[in-house]
C-alpha cells in the first residue's frame, strides 16, 4: 500500500474511530486512535475498525465523501436506536457483498445483536427486575437478564478497597481482599437462585399477564467461588459456634443469619458468574451463595461474616421473609429451602398461537432439594398427565429444561406442568397450598408459593394466565 | 439433602460432609495436593471488627451507650421518618419508587394475623425490639441511612414503641431497657415444617 490519505481524511477517520470507540467503552485513547489512523502504511488500517471506510471507498475517488458519511452515521443516532446491551451497526442490503466489521470494533467485549430486544421487567417500586422467561432457551440465564432484587439499590464497589471480615466465635478473625479470596481453591457449580416471593401474588387469583411477571424472579448461572467451609477452617470455630451472620455493603447493609451447618456444607463465597466477574447487580465483587435456599439469604456485596451461637433476628428474617400462616396466626421463621417448582414458558401468557397444529411445549423446572426427577404435562387442565422429556444434564439445584410435543386441535385448552424432585416432593395445587397455610391477600407476604401454573388457550390461540379458583 | 428444620440439623453430619468434600478433592499423580490451611488474608484487628460489627441480637449484646426518650423521638421521627411512614405512623401511600403505604405502616394490626388481609407492623408482627434499633441504625432513613445519632435511634425506637402501645411515654430506651421490651408477637413464630405433605 502506497497511497497516503490527505490530512483532512485522516482527521475524519480518527475522529470517527475515537467516537465509535467511546461509545463502546473507550478501550483506546483518542490520541491512540489518531495515531492508528495516521499510520498509512499499516495493512490493518482500514480493516481494523469496522466503521472505517473500505479500501475501495478510501482510494477510489469517493473516499472523503464515504468517510464523512460513515462518520456521521456513528454516534448519537445509532446510540439512541440500539436496544440495551446492543450496538447499532449499519445493515447492508447484501452482507455477502462487503466486508463485515472486523474483530476489535467492539473494544474487546461483545454485545448482542441489535435485533434482540429482550429485557428484564422492572417492577414499579424499582426494587426488583424479572427475567423474560418466555423467550429464554436452555437452562442458563444470561448474566444481563438474571433477575434482580435489591433492598437499597446497587452499590458501586471498588474491588481494590473491598474486604470480607470473618470474626465472632472464631479462633482468629481474618480479613480477606478480593485477591486473597481468588487464591483459594475454587469450585464452579450450576445453580438456580429464586426469590422466595416469586409467584406469591398468584396465590389467590391470576395476577400477572406473562410468565416474566409471574415467575421471573428465578435464574440459573454457573457460579464460581470458594467454599465457605474453607474460609471457616482458616479462622477456626469456637465450640459454641452455631450461626453465621452475613452482611452486605449496600445501603440496606442487608443482613441474614445462616445456620453453621449450611456454611460448612455447600455454601460458597462467589466472585464469578458465567465465567466472568459477577455483575454489580449480583453482588460484585463477592457474594454469599447458599444453594437451594431463598435468594435473599445469599447476601450480595458481602463484607462481613460474624460467627455466633444464636441467630441475630435481623429485620430480614423476622419482619420480612417469614411466612405467616393465617390458619393459625403463627409465622414460620427461617424458611430457607425453595420447594420444587416448574412453569411452562412456551406457550405462556400474552402469546397467541397462529393456528392449530404442532407446538413444542417447553419450560423450566427446579428444586432446592436436589434434581428434578420428572415433569408431567397436562393439556386438559389437570385431568390427565403425561411425562415431558428432560434436557440433559439434569443437575441438582439447577433449572432443568423440559419439552413436550403437542398437537393443538384449535379447541380451548388449559396447559400445566407439575415437577417432582428426587426426594419425591411434587408441586402442589393452589388449593392444597391454601388448605395447608391459609388464604392470604397480601401478595408481598406469601413466600414459597410454588403451585402448578395454568395457561389457558382460547379458540383464537390467545394465551392467558388462568387460575384454578376462577 | 432434605432439611426439615434448623434444629434438626446436626453439627456432626455437616462436619462429616465437610470432611468428605475435602477428601473428595483428588490430587493428580505427581501433584502436591491441596493444603488444609492457607496463609492468605490478614488478621482483622479489634478496631477493624468494631467498625463494622453493628448487628444487635435479641439479648442486646453490642448495643452502644446512649439513651433516648419518647419526646426526643417524636421530633426525630417528624424530621427523619414521617415523610414515608406518615405523621400517624400509618404509612404514606403513592410515594414514587416506594412500597405501598400499608407496607410502610408501623403501628396497629394486633389480632389481624389470622385474617386474609393481615396488618403487619412493628406493633403486630415484630418479635424483638432490638431488631428495630438494629434496622434503623443500619438502613434508615431510607434516602440517607446513617445520619441518626445513637441517642436519636434510641429515641425513635421509644417513640414508635410508645405509639404502638408497647411501652409508656416515661420509658427511656438504652442498652439496658431496650432488650427487655416485650413485643406483643414475641411468641408468634414457629420453625419451618416443610416439606409439607399435601392431601
Amino acid at each position: 500500500m502506497t497511497a497516503s490519505p490527505d490530512k483532512s481524511l485522516t482527521q475524519v477517520r480518527a475522529d470517527a474511530i475515537a467516537r465509535a470507540l467511546q461509545r463502546i467503552g473507550e478501550p483506546i485513547t483518542e490520541a491512540q486512535a489518531r495515531s492508528l489512523a495516521a499510520r498509512a502504511d499499516c495493512d490493518c488500517k482500514e480493516g481494523m475498525f469496522a466503521l472505517a471506510a473500505t479500501r475501495r471507498q478510501m482510494f477510489g475517488g469517493t473516499g472523503l465523501a464515504a468517510a464523512v458519511g460513515m462518520a456521521a452515521m456513528l454516534p448519537g443516532r445509532a446510540a439512541a436506536k440500539a436496544p440495551p446491551g446492543a450496538v447499532e451497526y449499519d445493515v447492508p442490503a447484501d452482507p455477502t457483498r462487503e466486508q463485515g466489521r472486523m474483530t476489535g470494533v467492539d473494544g474487546g467485549y461483545g454485545s448482542r445483536s441489535q435485533f434482540e430486544t429482550e429485557v428484564r421487567w422492572v417492577q414499579p417500586t424499582r426494587t426488583s427486575s424479572w427475567v423474560p422467561m418466555q423467550n429464554g432457551w436452555g437452562m442458563i440465564t444470561p448474566s444481563g437478564l438474571h433477575y434482580e432484587r435489591h433492598h437499597a439499590g446497587i452499590p458501586n464497589i471498588d474491588p481494590a478497597k473491598h474486604r470480607l471480615i470473618i470474626h465472632g466465635m472464631v479462633d482468629r478473625p481474618i480479613k480477606y481482599s478480593v485477591a486473597d479470596l481468588k487464591r483459594f481453591p475454587t469450585v464452579s457449580r450450576l445453580y438456580f437462585m429464586e426469590c422466595s416471593g416469586t409467584t406469591g401474588a398468584e396465590l389467590m387469583r391470576a395476577n400477572a399477564p406473562t410468565v416474566q411477571r409471574t415467575h421471573g424472579l428465578v435464574s440459573t448461572s454457573e457460579w464460581t467461588g470458594v467454599p465457605l467451609s474453607t474460609l471457616l477452617k482458616q479462622t477456626g470455630l469456637k465450640p459454641e459456634a452455631a450461626w453465621v451472620l452475613a452482611e452486605g455493603a449496600d445501603a440496606a447493609v442487608m443482613t441474614r443469619s445462616v445456620p453453621l451447618d449450611k456454611c460448612l456444607s455447600d455454601a460458597l463465597i462467589v466472585f464469578a458468574q458465567n465465567g466472568e466477574a459477577i455483575r454489580p447487580e449480583q453482588g460484585y465483587p463477592m457474594r454469599l451463595f447458599l444453594p437451594g435456599w431463598e435468594g435473599n439469604i445469599s447476601i450480595k456485596w458481602l463484607r462481613r461474616l460474624e460467627v455466633s451461637d444464636k441467630p441475630f433476628m435481623t429485620r430480614e428474617e423476622t419482619s420480612k421473609y417469614t411466612d405467616l400462616i393465617t390458619k393459625t396466626g403463627k409465622a414460620r421463621i427461617f424458611t430457607f429451602t425453595m420447594d420444587a417448582k416448574s412453569v411452562i414458558t412456551f406457550p405462556s401468557g400474552d402469546m397467541r398461537l397462529p393456528g392449530p397444529g404442532f407446538y413444542e411445549i417447553t419450560g423450566l423446572a427446579w428444586s432446592g432439594r436436589g434434581k428434578i426427577a420428572r415433569v408431567e404435562i397436562s393439556t386438559d387442565g389437570g385431568k390427565s398427565w403425561a411425562l415431558a422429556a428432560l434436557q440433559e444434564p439434569v443437575l441438582p439445584i439447577c433449572q432443568t429444561r423440559f419439552r413436550f410435543p403437542w398437537i393443538w386441535e384449535g379447541q380451548p385448552a388449559v396447559i400445566q406442568s407439575r415437577a417432582t424432585d428426587e426426594t419425591g416432593y411434587a408441586q402442589p395445587t393452589h388449593q392444597q397450598l391454601i388448605a395447608e397455610r391459609g388464604a392470604l391477600e397480601a401478595p408481598g407476604m406469601f413466600y414459597h408459593m410454588n403451585a402448578i401454573q395454568s395457561w389457558g388457550i382460547a379458540a383464537d390461540g390467545s394465551v392467558k394466565n388462568v387460575h384454578p379458583l376462577g | 439433602m432434605c432439611i426439615r428444620s434448623v434444629e434438626g440439623l446436626r453439627r456432626a453430619s455437616a462436619l462429616a460432609a465437610f470432611a468428605a468434600a475435602w477428601m473428595g478433592v483428588a490430587a493428580p499423580a505427581g501433584a502436591q495436593g491441596y493444603p488444609s490451611r492457607f496463609d492468605f488474608g490478614a488478621t482483622a484487628t479489634p478496631e477493624e471488627v468494631a467498625a463494622v460489627a453493628i448487628a444487635i441480637p435479641p439479648d442486646g449484646k453490642g448495643l452502644p451507650p446512649g439513651r433516648g426518650t419518647y419526646e426526643q423521638g417524636k421530633e426525630t421521627y417528624a424530621n427523619a421518618c414521617a415523610a414515608c411512614h406518615g405523621d400517624d405512623l400509618m404509612g404514606v401511600t403513592g410515594l414514587r419508587d416506594m412500597p405501598r403505604g400499608a407496607q410502610l405502616r408501623l403501628v396497629g394490626g394486633r389480632g389481624t394475623l389470622t385474617q386474609q388481609r393481615p396488618i403487619v407492623t412493628v406493633e403486630s408482627y415484630w418479635p424483638y425490639a432490638t431488631t428495630l434499633f438494629d434496622y434503623v441504625r443500619r438502613a434508615m432513613p431510607f434516602q440517607s441511612p446513617g445520619i441518626l445519632s445513637v441517642d436519636e435511634i434510641y429515641a425513635v425506637c421509644a417513640y414508635i414503641l410508645t405509639e404502638a402501645n408497647i411501652i409508656d411515654k416515661t420509658t427511656a430506651l438504652d442498652a439496658e431497657t431496650l432488650p427487655k421490651v416485650q413485643m406483643p408477637n414475641r411468641e408468634g413464630f414457629i420453625h419451618d415444617p416443610r416439606p409439607e405433605i399435601f392431601k
